[in-house]
């Protein structure tokens, strides 16, 4: 029967109105009639399908061998090549392996094992006379503790059981000491020369050229007993612009030393280091959230998730001609923390 | 049991019987067989997200028992002098120098860490597809709401299992990455800087942060993965599978193979299978390769570095939060009687907030829609999701929500790629991440509803066929040509719950909660489309040509 029309929009496009397409349904058909296979009805097509699925258990015996060659008649040298050949042996061993098998089992269930779709009833998760019998149960068990007669008993076994798992919480205590006031100090004094990182060689004034930055850590620093977590306070950022350019707040004047300014390196949205800088604009940018700090605005937050400038390490130089901090940080670097004020 | 008395009824003949007697007149089982030898699961091709979650987990559990005969969570401070000859000599933590001789000294074990890192990426990837099917075709409705539940958590899981290994080598990446955790959690309110100082043991980064995290890592974190997905299939056999409906599907059966031998051949080779695919990816593409990164140091950072995909979006919503809006600071300085406190929003919201209201409306929708509807029903039929068109459209705004996070954990890649501005492109993600979720949902709903209509067309008037035929009066008609009643009711059975008003409770009023829930349910049914019934098909087939017309259709066909 041949169906001839392009559909009215008044059967079709319209939202449906109350009531239309709930009572009225089709009747279920039943399972469409089983198609059989090629397998199932040419002797020659089912001796193929055989064949096929024993080639992939085939293949992946070759794929084990495969593997052993790699593993056995690859030796490591101190190359990177040498690895990845015998990264790529052990992986193509395995993958034939395991897909072999794999593709071999699917392939033998697919044509070969029996297709016919079975019907099985569900029945009812759990009776609902069950549901009854376990409330009464439920309600016996606690009428026979006498636990709402008893308030004095409810009300003390409540209060031992809320006190109860306090000792579990208590006890993880000495997972780490109290933070005290470390976050708020660093290995800067004053004197401290500013050294280069990761050498720890001192850096002279004249050493720094109007444009160039220097990665720089407290001298000391590598003969610290806590290293990394030193490290992790103290890292700063060296860099020398024109004197013109910068822009002292109050205070603040004699912190740099002829264009040279120090800030700290660690950000102070979530504590990545500001690693770029960008010479032309004197923009300092976070690689990890793209915090972007102008240091010719004191490390003013320019753009990015970072919401307070970049501290900055007062510098001078020592009667040698090397950089050195006049003090610590005036403020905790770093992340922002609830005890920061 | 009264064999030891009474002579058995029953005598094994065969060499199986034997075995199986044996078996279980001492553990039983033999109830086991009959439940589950021959037992229905329904075949669709999505329903194999959930297997492949479980095989890569296999897979996890294999691999990771090899990388721990191996490897050392120790912080302590060594000097390399294996056969990575670009950092011999260089000082590093004992768990980054043990984690490049998994790569480079051992036979098979970069082999095995890249068998690990991607089948842990395959792991969470199926996990959270696995849980799109489930939403997108409703099978996490009545009575299933309980394993919809065991299945978050088990995504949460996965991502702290994904997590805590991450961090694992100790390398500069992965470092950079705890140095993030440090950060966030130092922005929480009152404990966070205790938190963190417990956590990592003092300052960051400390020497007690990867022993720990490898604890909860190989312990913790798989032994309750382990658990929940023993409840998880539990309820699976408990419930039975939900199937789609089609012909001889109803909600009161189960239509597909038996375990024994179909479905346990195919699900069977399915481990091989995906196992295979690992090791081919593992082969060929190189995954965290540690050695370029060099031991962790709090100074240097590589630009263009991302996080895992699954731990991404909440990176990328670090990256679009602005710290400052004009004047508006994100970070308050607040004066209390004691002193100064500080509550850093621009770190709290984007780290807690997407993640809450993703999590939140998650554990919370089969109770959500349940409500909505009002349908107590059970539903062991699923929904095609354009049948269930506002649902779909909520899940697509997830999604979406999803990958402009995603995207943005990648802004500063975009941005050197496309020769783009940086700060375009976050301007823009910043937009799309609260426009992008409500066009995805009034898209993805339109077109599911168009998807609905175009169903009723098929239903109503046949597939188009393509043939135009000129009638003998001059009309140009294309041929369509009806459907089979087995793909007929393929389009037609479908349930669509229409608009509910909202009840008059006893008083004669209509209290706050049923008008929210009737708005609700304006907002999910309002432009329901609704499936064929007998009644349209036969009228639209009377309404057309008639017979005389289709007769000559037909001949006019058949000359062509």
């Amino acid at each position: 029967m041949a169906d001839s029309s392009h559909g009215s929009p008044n059967t079709s496009a319209t939202v449906a109105k109350p009531g239309q397409g709930g009572v009225d349904t089709f009747e279920n058909p039943g399972l469409p009639p089983h198609r059989p296979r090629l397998a199932d009805r040419n002797r020659r097509a089912e001796k193929r399908a055989e064949r096929q699925v024993a080639l992939l258990f085939v293949i992946s015996i070759i794929g084990t061998l495969l593997f052993f060659v790699g593993y056995f008649f690859v030796p490591l040298n101190d190359t990177i090549a040498r690895l990845r050949l015998q990264n790529l042996m052990l992986g193509l061993g395995t993958a034939f392996a395991m897909l072999g098998i794999g593709v071999g089992i699917v392939h033998w269930a697919r044509t070969l094992m029996p297709d016919h779709e079975v019907t099985e009833s569900r029945h009812e998760i759990r009776p609902e006379k069950d549901r009854a019998d376990a409330e009464k149960i439920i309600g016996d068990i606690f009428e026979e503790t006498g636990i709402k007669r008893r308030p004095l008993i409810r009300n003390t076994l409540l209060g031992a059981m809320v006190l109860a798992p306090l000792p579990a919480i208590a006890i993880f205590r000495d997972l780490g000491p109290l933070p005290g006031d470390v976050l708020r100090e660093t290995m800067w004094e004053a004197g401290t020369r500013l050294t280069r990182d990761p050498s720890g060689t001192p850096i002279r004034a004249a050493d720094v050229t109007v444009g160039s930055a220097f990665h720089v850590i407290p001298e000391g620093l590598n003969e610290a007993e806590h290293k990394l977590e030193e490290k992790a306070k103290a890292v700063v950022l060296l860099m020398r612009l024109d004197p013109e350019e910068l822009n002292p707040s109050p205070g603040r004047e004699d912190w740099a030393y002829e264009g040279i300014v120090a800030y700290s390196k660690i950000c102070t949205h979530v504590g990545c280091p500001v690693a770029l800088y960008e010479q032309q604009t004197h923009h300092l940018l976070c690689p990890c959230h793209q915090s972007t700090f102008d240091v010719t605005q004191e490390a003013k937050v320019i753009f990015g998730p970072a919401a307070r400038p970049l501290p900055q390490l007062p510098i001078d130089v020592d009667d040698e001609g090397y950089l050195v901090a006049t003090s610590d940080f005036q403020e905790p670097v770093g992340p922002s923390f609830w005890e920061r004020g | 049991m009264s064999s030891s008395t009474a002579t058995p009824a029953y005598e094994p003949k065969t060499s199986v019987g034997k075995v199986t007697n044996y078996v279980d007149s001492r553990v039983g089982g033999s109830a086991m067989v009959k439940e589950f030898g021959r037992k229905i699961f329904p075949d669709h091709w999505t329903f194999m997200f959930g297997e492949v979650a479980l095989y890569t987990f296999v897979i996890l559990l294999i691999s990771g028992t090899f990388l721990t005969f191996f490897y050392d969570p120790s912080m302590a401070e060594t000097h390399y002098e294996g056969s990575y000859l670009p950092l011999r000599g260089v000082e590093m933590s004992v768990a980054y120098a043990s984690s490049l001789d998994i790569s480079f000294d051992i036979r098979g074990g970069l082999f095995m860490r890249q068998v690990h890192h991607w089948s842990a990426l395959l792991f969470v990837a199926a996990v959270a597809v696995h849980m799109l099917r489930v939403f997108f075709t409703g099978a996490f409705r009545k009575p299933r709401e309980f394993n919809w539940v065991v299945g978050c958590v088990l995504l949460i899981m996965s991502l702290a299992a994904g997590f805590t290994g991450y961090s694992l080598p100790d390398d500069l990446l992965s470092g950079n990455g705890l140095r993030i955790i440090d950060g966030v959690m130092k922005a929480i309110p009152v404990v966070g800087t205790y938190l963190s100082f417990f956590l990592f043991g003092g300052e960051f980064p400390g020497t007690a942060i990867i022993g720990r995290l490898y604890v909860l890592h190989i312990l913790l974190i798989p032994a309750l993965i382990l658990l929940l997905i023993g409840i998880h299939l539990f309820m699976v056999v408990l419930h039975k599978h939900t199937q789609f409906p089609g012909p001889g599907r109803t909600n009161t059966n189960v239509v597909g193979y038996p375990v024994g031998p179909v479905y346990a051949a195919k699900a069977g080779g399915f481990f091989f299978i995906v196992f295979g695919i690992v090791a081919a990816i593992s082969a060929a593409f190189t995954i965290n390769p540690i050695w370029n990164y060099g031991p962790y140091d709090p100074s240097p950072v590589s630009a263009g570095t991302q996080p895992d995909w699954y731990i991404g979006w909440v990176d990328g919503a670090l990256r679009l939060m602005p710290g400052t809006i004009g004047a508006f600071d994100f970070e308050w300085n607040i004066p209390f009687p004691w002193g100064v406190n500080t509550l850093s929003l621009n770190v709290l919201i984007p780290a807690l907030v997407p993640a809450g209201i993703v999590f939140m409306l998650m554990f919370a929708w089969p109770w959500i829609e349940a409500w909505v509807t009002g349908d107590k029903r059970e539903k062991h039929l699923l929904d095609r999701p354009r049948n269930a068109p506002t649902r779909t459209g909520i899940g697509v705004a997830g999604v979406v929500f999803y990958c402009v996070l995603w995207a943005a954990a990648s802004s500063d890649l975009i941005a050197t790629h496309f020769l783009v501005s940086l700060n375009d492109v976050t301007y823009w993600l910043r937009f799309l991440a609260i426009a992008g979720p409500i066009l995805g949902f009034m898209v993805a709903r339109r077109i599911a509803l168009a998807l609905q209509r175009k169903d009723r067309e098929i239903a109503l008037h046949g597939r188009e066929t393509g043939r135009i035929v000129r009638l003998p009066h001059g009309e140009f008609i294309e041929v369509h040509e009806p459907v089979d009643e087995y793909k007929l009711y393929r389009l037609v059975s479908f349930d669509s719950p229409e608009v509910a008003l909202p009840a008059v409770d006893a008083n004669g009023k209509v209290g706050l909660p049923e008008k929210v829930r009737s708005r609700a349910s304006r907002f999910f049914f309002e432009d329901r489309v609704a499936p064929v019934t007998p009644s349209e098909l036969n009228a639209a087939h009377a309404g057309h040509h008639g017979e005389i017309a289709e007769a000559q259709d037909r001949e006019s066909i058949a000359s062509h």
